[in-house]
């Protein structure tokens, strides 16, 4: 066990940030692929972001605190706990339900239960080939939990996992994708938000710990 | 001109008539409007834990309920605004997504807003209006022209405490 400080994302070496942008290229990587074949559309990913910021910046990411969001939340068990997040702004949402239920683009206006099942499906699927990745690289089980969905503005959905990180810091370590589809109607925000402590556990398993 | 004042997560702001003070996007966090109706002047702090005790990071005394509360006080009252006479309004502390394996995490929206109620309490402050729990996300404001805390939501609509 490494005892790091508190607000250890401040402290990461260079090679401790590429060894985590690795893993969340290939991590997303995967989760892109995944997310391809549910909506059977070409999906463009950018290079993972990993970004360290004061905690009440993060909502700024995805547009401000009341940016309108979907988000998916999953906490991931194992020797590692995190949180996985997956938001996407409201009109991205209703495209990827379109796409997903083979309707019309525009159809969706509201979330009905099976729409609702169907975004946190995918956020099942694309959470599951991303923590594929970080379990082999790390030779950890990772599990992820089921799904919870919301759809609201994005500081209070992120509220969820800032609180966490914020017993111990005041920075958040966020590895940060984004997908679109093609024509750009899908946008959405991939965010691995690793526990207090359990950062430090991923980067032993990787052998970069200095 | 009146301003439009942000307070963002884990911050607090002070002002006076005719000024506004906002936060956006309170899921599980509590906002905490104090206001001194004679003067008009008030703040606004935007907590997201309960206890500072409780935690190792305690260098920003705005995050925690048991220790912004006294910082906010210290501040309108150097604007003008006279200890006896402040009331307290708040909102937010909800819970953003349900789970099967709720844990105390999840909760975290009560806790921090009974924090805040058993803080005011000790502070001898009273509190007027509260708007806190369920599930959704709230923007609040205080309007330091009458002391109304402006709650809206996306779907539940707007409310004035």
């Amino acid at each position: 066990m490494i005892d790091l400080e508190k607000d250890e994302v401040l402290s990461l070496s260079p090679m401790q940030l590429d060894a985590l942008r690795e893993i969340g290229n290939i991590g997303a990587g995967n989760a892109a692929t995944a997310l391809s074949q549910i909506i059977n559309r070409k999906i463009d990913m950018s290079v993972p972001r990993l970004n360290i910021l004061p905690l009440s910046e993060v909502p700024e990411v995805v547009g401000g605190a009341d940016t309108m969001v979907a988000g998916v939340y999953l906490r991931v068990f194992g020797p590692a706990p995190s949180s996985i997040l997956f938001l996407l702004p409201r009109d991205s949402a209703f495209a990827l339900v379109d796409m997903a239920m083979g309707r019309e683009r525009g159809t969706t206006q509201v979330l009905n239960a099976m729409d609702e099942s169907a975004l946190m499906e995918i956020g099942n699927i694309l959470s599951g080939s991303f923590l594929n990745a970080l379990s082999y690289f790390t030779k950890m089980t990772l599990l992820p939990s089921l799904p919870a969905l919301a759809m609201d503005m994005a500081g209070a959905i992120l509220s969820v996992i800032l609180i966490q990180l914020g017993q111990v810091g005041d920075y958040a370590l966020v590895i940060e994708t984004e997908f679109a589809t093609e024509d750009n109607g899908v946008r959405g925000h991939f965010f691995l938000i690793p526990d207090p402590g359990s950062l430090g556990i991923i980067l032993g398993t990787l052998g970069v710990i200095e | 001109m009146p301003e439009l004042i942000k307070v963002g997560m884990a911050d607090l702001k002070s002002g006076k008539n005719p000024d506004s003070i906002i936060s956006y996007g309170l899921g599980s966090c509590v906002g905490i409007a104090l206001y001194d109706a004679q003067t008009k002047v008030g703040g606004l702090a935007h907590i997201m834990l309960p206890d500072s005790t409780q935690a190792r990071a305690t260098d920003n005394h705005a995050k925690f309920a048991d220790t912004a509360l006294p910082v906010l006080m210290d501040e309108i009252v150097r604007l003008g605004a006279v200890k006896s006479r402040v009331t307290a309004k708040i909102a937010g502390g909800s819970q953003m997504f349900s789970f099967v394996q709720a844990t105390d995490i999840m909760r975290i929206g009560d806790r921090n807003a009974e924090a805040v109620r058993v803080v005011l309490k000790a502070m001898s402050i009273k509190l007027l209006a509260e708007d806190t729990g369920g599930n959704y996300g709230r923007t609040v404001e205080l309007q330091l022209d009458t002391g109304i805390f402006l709650i809206k939501t996306v779907d539940k609509g707007e409310k004035k405490l």
